[in-house]
Parts: structure tokens; C-alpha cells; sequence
């Protein structure tokens, strides 16, 4: 039987012109010389023989120099080498069944708890998808507060279930946060004597609107190294667009004092921006200038508000290109700034750029029910703060612990190999198919791919690997960052 | 690799897995092998099994100066690799009966006597 060569899966990318080849599903970065990006060249998308092959570069490169190209890629697996049949079949070939998932053999420990300490809110933003017309927790039977006790045993729930981890990560969530500052106050002084007493650090974080941001509030979070995300759409046009009070009134003027105030309190966990992109606010470079060069803010990140598709302010296709072009301008500038070793603030460049240094294939798209879970008010716990409350998405109780059974189904069924449409992409072993909660809400099913952003993923993906690349080129020590 | 450089960890480590054997070790011996790219130590064997050693015996004359190795190369091996010397003569030539008392090694080993050239 002769051997033939085929095309490996992988993606190629140029990071400052070099070639670079993305491998997928290893998530392998490699960077190419000439001999072979001619052998990949050659093979093509066609099946070819060796002699055959070596026969078409023998004019350009001499034989010892493709020999070993093609050793070596179809070592990283970016050349299939295979054994051809003499006759081939007349039957058609047999259809392949779908992969065998099986749940993870070892147990991932739970590192970060999100516990929604309120289902309340002071905002009314009209896309929010607590209480928006895309909601899907069942509020209306559940305590809008979370009690001392419930915190306390959101907090021994996250430490039963952290293995042997070192360090684990309590965020706390809402509704808006810190209208349950008494209890979040509880919950963290406890997590952290429990913690003494256990020998594990905790590692504390909330998410905020703002609008509650006194001055002994940020006094507590500074003494307490508590991380902090603020939700913020912009300056104040933009702000005020959709994050209104309940009487309609913009929210701007009141939080816009409460950011200068935390951001100039010394703290030693940088505090963060999350914006919301909508239909109506994409302008990604204007609000980046605000929040990141004239609020201060240590880092902005942004995510496209998650609706069902027939919203006013859902992001349609038109859109989606818009915020690219926009990302993309602020990754080039990202570039920039890396290679002038200055700190640029867009994160969403800075995490996809630790992703690819660290190589991750994500069997599941996040660690929603792994490594991650979301507890609702009444201690019920779900796959992430997002679900928390949906009596439909419930693995457990804080009391009584996680169903195994349904964990096990749940990572079972959300599997990467369990996603068809994903099987042939790309970029899946970053994307893995995107948000459970942004799949729930567009398509009703939380195992369905995010197909109406691919293109976008694999466009940002790969503007994120050519960034990498041009930096592996002209300024690798910046890369150690991320080791 | 001399045509691809691996530039993230995942790379790293791919060209780390899959190391030719070749690249590793010169030489293929016995309980060598460590974790693919493992560092190559000297290629001492390991475990008394492997070990393959004649022994020492006699010269065309009857005597040990004529040897193509000296008796104390024994001595080395034991040192080395744990291989233990245990020497048979030559059956043929010089002790043809020095088994004779020995039906069964397992009972009679004590009666196996020492023989001096």
C-alpha cells in the first residue's frame, strides 16, 4: 500500500509577514520556514505520494530539505501521512458514528464560586437578561436576598468541593451587588477565617453597577483586596442609552463619581470595565477612550449584550462586522503598545493572547459546572451565575452538594465532540462553541453552537493570532508574561 | 526541529511528545528510555538482566595476561551496572566435569567448587 500525504487540520496565520501555522485540535503555534510552507503549498487539499511531492519542489529546494519539512510536519500532525488502499472501495465508506463522550475520568475541583447575592437591582437596563424580556430565572419564587446562612454555606460548599486547590476565587454577583453589602460583607470575612483555618486562600472579587460605590464601601474593598468589575457602557451618552433607572434617568451622573473615587483609591487589585455592546452602542473605540484613557480604568473588556436575535438592540450581522473593525483597530493598537512595552487596557486582547500562548483545547467552552458555579439567592447552585435561579439549569445545593449524575450528563452532552457543526472548524479549540447562556437565549438550547457569531470568533481569532505571532517576531520576551 | 520552531507552550510540548527516538539516545539499551526527551544520561544499562558479560577465562596458555580484556574489567561491571560476576568455566576445554557434583542447582550450588587456571 503506498503512502500518500494530506492536508493535517490547522490554520494558517501570518504574525508580521513570517508564516505561522495555528494546529488545531492541539492548539500548537509553529512557525514555518520556507521549505515548508512549499511542502504545505504543494499538498494542498489534494491526497499526494511522496515522489510525487518531492518531484514538484525538487527545482526549488534540495531533497534533504523536504524530506525533513515533511518529517517534521507530519510529526506536529500537520501533514496526515497514510496508507492508501490499491483498490478502492466501491462500496461507500461506512458512516462514522458519532465520538463517544465520556464524562472527565478525574473530577475537575471547583476554584471559583459566583455567588448572586441579590436578585434586586437599582438599574432597570433594558437589555439585562436577569430581567429583561430574555430572562430565564425563576425570580419571582425565590428570595430576592441571600441570607448570612445561605452565604456561609456558599462559602463552605466552595471550599467541600475544591479538591486540593490552593487558592480558590469567591466573586460575588447580583441583581446588583452591593445592595446586599451586609451579607457579601459576612460571606467574605468568613471565607476568609475559614480559609486560614483550611489553609487555602481566597481570592475575592464582585461586579457592580456603580451606583453604590460610598466611600466606605470602596474603604472595605481596598482593606479586603477585593477585585472589582465595574459594569459601564461609556461616557455618558452612551451610558445612559440603556442603563437607566427604574424612572428612566440615566445612570451616568450618579456612578461617574463613584469610578473616580474607587480608581483613585490604591488598590492592589486593578479594577476593571465591562461594557455591553448593542445594536445601538458599537462605537468600541470611543467608549475603550473614555473608560480605559479618561476614566482610568486598569482594563476594559467587551461582549456583545446576549439576546434573542428579534431585540431592537440585538447585534445583527451588519453589526457584528462593525464591532470587528473596531476590535481589530484596537488589537493593531494592542500591537503597538506591546512591542513599545507599554500596557495596553483592552483585555479582550490580552486573555485570547494567553489562551494562545498556553495552547488550550477547551473540551467545553468555560468552566460553567467544572471548575465554575453560579449559586442563586436560596443556595440553589447552577452551572454559572447566569443560570443561577433557573430551577431547569440547577447541578445541586450548597447544603446538600452537586448531583453527580447531572454533572456528569450536562459535561457529557456540552462536549466539543459532541458538537457537530463544530467538528470542522478551526477555531473550536478556543471558541468550543461559545456561551452556554448566549446559546440558551438565541437558540433555547444551551447545547447548541453559537452559529450566528462564527465568522465573527473566527475573524477575531485569527486577528489575535496574527497579533501573537508579530509579537513571537519582533519582541518574544513579551510573550513571558503568559507562562 | 530544523524547519519548524515551536513559538507557544502547546508547541513546546507537542515537539517535547514527539520526539523521534532517534534524537534522544544514540543508542538503544535496555531500561534505558525516560519520559520522551527526557535528558540523556550515559548509557549505562540498568538491572542485572540486561547485562551480557562472558566472564573471564583463560588465555591460549593457560594464564589471564593474554586476554583481550583484563580480569578486573569483572570488577568494573560489578561496580557499574550490578552485575554480579558469577563465572562459569570453560566446560569444554579445562573443567569439562566442573558441574559433576551438581545435579541440581538449586540444592547442590555449595558443591560447585572454585577452579584457578
Amino acid at each position: 500500500m503506498p503512502t500518500l500525504f494530506r492536508r493535517g487540520e490547522f490554520h494558517a496565520f501570518a504574525g508580521d509577514g513570517a508564516p505561522y501555522l495555528y494546529l488545531v485540535p492541539s492548539a500548537a503555534v509553529f512557525r514555518l520556514d520556507d521549505a515548508s510552507v512549499a511542502v504545505l503549498d504543494a499538498i494542498g487539499d489534494r491526497d499526494i505520494a511522496p515522489a510525487d511531492l518531492a518531484r514538484s519542489l525538487s527545482d526549488r529546494f534540495p531533497l534533504p530539505d523536504v524530506k525533513s519539512a515533511i518529517e517534521e510536519l507530519v510529526r506536529i500532525r500537520a501533514v496526515k501521512a497514510f496508507e492508501a488502499p490499491v483498490n478502492p472501495p466501491i462500496a461507500p465508506a461506512p458512516v462514522v458514528a458519532a465520538p463517544m463522550v465520556t464524562p472527565p475520568k478525574k473530577r475537575v475541583p471547583l476554584t471559583t464560586l459566583v455567588v448572586n447575592v441579590t436578585s434586586k437591582c437599582n438599574l432597570s437596563c433594558t437589555y439585562c437578561y436577569e430581567y429583561g424580556e430574555d430572562k430565564i430565572t425563576e425570580a419571582s419564587t425565590k428570595p430576592r436576598f441571600m441570607d448570612e446562612a445561605t452565604a456561609k454555606q456558599s462559602v463552605d460548599f466552595l471550599f467541600a468541593e475544591s479538591g486540593d486547590q490552593q487558592s480558590v476565587n469567591l466573586t460575588f454577583f447580583g441583581g446588583e451587588t452591593l445592595l446586599n453589602y451586609k451579607v457579601l460583607k459576612v460571606a467574605l470575612a468568613y471565607a476568609r477565617e475559614r480559609g486560614a483555618e483550611l489553609g487555602k486562600r481566597v481570592e475575592a472579587s464582585l461586579t457592580t453597577n456603580g451606583t453604590l460605590l460610598r466611600p466606605e464601601i470602596i474603604d472595605w474593598l481596598a482593606e479586603n483586596d477585593v477585585g472589582v468589575t465595574v459594569s459601564m457602557d461609556g461616557n455618558k451618552e452612551q451610558q445612559d442609552q440603556f442603563r437607566v433607572f427604574k424612572n428612566g434617568m440615566g445612570s451616568y451622573d450618579t456612578i461617574a463619581p463613584n469610578v473616580k473615587d474607587l480608581l483613585s483609591r490604591k488598590m492592589r487589585r486593578p479594577v476593571g470595565a465591562r461594557v455591553t455592546l448593542t445594536k445601538q452602542n458599537l462605537d468600541v473605540v470611543s467608549i475603550y477612550r473614555h473608560l480605559a484613557d479618561e476614566m482610568g480604568f486598569y482594563e476594559v473588556g467587551f461582549a456583545p449584550v446576549t439576546t434573542s436575535w428579534q431585540r431592537d438592540y440585538a447585534i445583527q450581522d451588519e453589526g457584528f462586522f462593525a464591532m470587528l473593525e473596531q476590535f481589530q483597530f484596537l488589537a493593531a493598537e494592542y500591537l503597538e503598545f506591546a512591542l513599545a512595552g507599554k500596557r495596553h487596557r483592552f483585555s479582550n486582547v490580552r486573555d485570547t493572547l494567553e489562551e494562545i500562548h498556553k495552547g488550550l483545547s477547551k473540551s467545553h467552552p468555560c468552566g460553567a459546572g467544572m471548575g465554575l458555579m453560579g449559586v442563586a439567592t436560596d443556595g440553589d447552585v447552577a452551572l454559572c451565575h447566569r443560570f443561577a435561579g433557573s430551577d431547569t439549569h440547577k447541578l445541586g445545593t450548597v447544603s446538600g452538594g452537586v448531583d453527580r449524575a447531572l454533572q456528569d450528563d450536562y459535561l457529557t452532552r456540552h462536549h466539543i465532540e459532541s458538537k457537530t457543526d463544530c467538528s470542522k472548524c478551526w477555531a473550536r479549540p478556543l471558541c468550543a462553541g461559545g456561551c452556554y447562556h448566549e446559546a440558551h437565549t438565541r437558540y433555547g438550547d444551551t447545547q447548541h453552537a453559537n452559529l450566528h457569531y462564527c465568522e465573527w470568533i473566527r475573524s477575531w481569532t485569527n486577528t489575535c493570532l496574527e497579533v501573537y505571532g508579530a509579537i513571537a517576531e519582533k519582541r518574544p520576551e513579551f510573550l513571558q508574561q503568559f507562562d | 526541529m530544523a524547519r519548524l520552531k515551536a513559538v507557544n507552550q502547546k508547541a513546546r510540548r507537542v515537539d517535547q511528545q514527539t520526539l523521534d527516538p532517534k534524537d534522544i539516545a544514540q543508542d538503544v539499551v535496555g531500561l534505558q528510555g525516560g519520559a520522551p526527551g527526557s535528558p540523556t544520561g550515559p548509557n549505562v544499562p540498568l538491572g542485572c538482566s540486561f547485562v551480557f558479560s562472558p566472564g573471564w577465562e583463560v588465555d591460549s596458555s593457560g594464564g589471564t595476561a593474554g586476554l583481550c580484556q583484563p580480569v578486573e574489567r569483572d570488577l568494573y561491571d560489578c561496580h557499574i551496572t550490578c552485575f554480579w560476576p558469577a563465572h562459569v568455566p570453560d566446560l569444554y576445554n579445562h573443567a569439562p566435569d566442573w558441574v559433576a557434583k551438581c545435579a541440581s542447582a538449586q540444592k547442590d550450588w555449595r558443591k560447585i567448587d572454585l577452579i584457578f587456571p
